[in-house]
């Protein structure tokens, strides 16, 4: 169980406004935020992964993570713009993280990377690149797996097949995930349930089917 | 032809590089990351020697390491260590006017990098210094470079601080930029090209190879 009861004073899209998120996400589970640009989306992630403060408490499985370093706090992170490690290949990448190459190949198969195990990350394409960032934070087998709007900068084709490799990962590891979205579809396709912040606190929570609205779906039934 | 003049130039210059690389790193990656108020004042202090003349920075230096001063009492009493007119004065001199060579561009180069790259490491369970060593430092290989062949090739060419604080001793504090200078005193025109023009081949060569490093850099798309 994921426990978040935080607090923070923010600068939003509509001048300053406070992130007050409280709420409780079942181990396992898959959880897709939404929510319009500066309502507070990145910063609830970045604060569960301990790169920014925040008042109030984060309890994971019942342990306090507040004061837990970023290193300490077993976290996978999937950043829009890749983040990968520029001077490695895409297996150091992954080893980077963790020395564990049985699981490396592992993942690498997983996403159909394992032909490019040995090439530097810089001549990947951005879909090959997201792939290596998702596979990279599951290198460490984290207790929690933050993506902040991973398939934004794909192409439609690039976005369906990475959506379903995000879920056989999710499968595979049953790691509990919170995904930053904008896109309804890409939600509706991988949620178990939607969080909709605006203006830094939850407006909607539910399952997609409670959360999303009705054109949407029927966009998503008819692809 | 003395060579030794060169050659107290380039162990000048090797010694200063390696301890200002020791002392920079840290200071320039605390530069780069720091939100502190106080970061205008440290980078003002740290520029000072490019704009001071050579002569009030050495005149400074000379008048704090001497044994009728309190650093310079202290260092000479307890170590019986004298610092003016000694190589190990030069060293420490050439210290503080090489200071901003070394500083600004591995401060830039921290600067440039992706911000997510370094979080990542992080969140991969990597210390600050793994981070540098591993992710920061690989990934600004031009910012270094420059760094420390500018800091090298600064120090070679020191005159007005190494004269003040180091005079002109043979085998000792007599560097070739010293030496030059002493025979213009003496007339010896012949002897002093020879010198200078070694200085303008060394300087060159020096330069030139920075550029086609960052020049080839750019070409595998590093930088």
């Amino acid at each position: 169980m994921l426990e978040i009861a935080i607090q923070k004073p923010l600068q939003g899209s509509q001048g300053a406004m406070v992130l007050r998120v409280d709420v409780r996400i079942e181990q396992g589970s898959f959880v897709v935020i939404m929510g319009e640009s500066g309502s507070g989306k990145t910063t609830l992630l970045r604060v569960l992964a301990g790169l920014e403060k925040a008042k109030g408490e984060i309890r994971v499985a019942g342990h306090l993570w507040n004061n837990l370093a970023p290193q300490k706090r077993e976290i996978g992170f999937v950043f829009q713009d890749y983040a990968l490690f520029e001077n490695m290949s895409v297996e150091q990448n992954l080893l980077f993280a963790r020395e564990d190459k049985a699981l490396a190949q592992k993942l690498l198969s997983l996403t159909e990377l394992t032909g490019l195990a040995t090439r530097n990350v810089k001549n990947l394409s951005g879909g090959q690149k997201q792939r290596v960032s998702l596979c990279r934070a599951m290198m460490n087998r984290p207790k929690l797996l933050l993506m902040d709007e991973p398939l934004s900068a794909l192409d439609e084709k690039m976005r369906t097949t990475l959506q379903e490799e995000i879920a056989k990962l999710h499968r595979a590891f049953g790691t509990t995930t919170l995904m930053v979205s904008h896109d309804a579809e890409v939600s509706y396709a991988l949620a178990d349930r939607i969080l909709v912040l605006e203006q830094g606190k939850i407006v909607k929570d539910g399952t997609k089917d409670e959360v999303l609205e009705k054109e949407q779906k029927i966009a998503y039934r008819l692809k | 032809m003395d060579m030794t003049p060169f050659i107290l130039s380039f162990k000048l210059a090797g010694v200063t590089t390696f301890i200002l690389f020791v002392i920079a790193l840290p200071f320039a990656w605390w530069l780069s990351q720091t939100k502190s108020k106080s970061k205008p004042f440290f980078e003002a202090v740290t520029a000072l020697p490019i704009v001071l003349p050579p002569s009030v920075l050495g005149f400074y230096i000379l008048v704090a390491l001497s044994p009728n001063a309190s650093l310079g009492g202290f260092l000479h009493n307890l170590f019986g260590v004298q610092l003016v007119f000694s190589f190990t004065g030069l060293v420490v001199a050439s210290c503080f006017y090489s200071l901003p060579f070394m500083v600004q561009p591995l401060q830039n180069g921290f600067e440039s990098l992706n911000r997510h790259m370094l979080e990542a490491s992080y969140l991969a369970g990597k210390s600050k210094l793994q981070t540098i060593w591993h992710v920061a430092l690989p990934n600004m290989k031009p910012a270094l470079i420059t760094a420390l062949i500018i800091t090298f090739a600064h120090t070679v060419g020191e005159f007005g601080v190494v004269l003040m604080v180091g005079g002109s001793i043979p085998n000792e504090t007599k560097v070739a930029s010293v030496a030059i200078y002493e025979m213009v005193e003496v007339m010896e025109y012949g002897k002093a090209h020879i010198y200078s023009a070694v200085m303008v081949l060394m300087s060159f060569l020096v330069l030139l190879s920075v550029y086609f490093f960052n020049h080839s850099q750019k070409k595998v798309g590093i930088v």
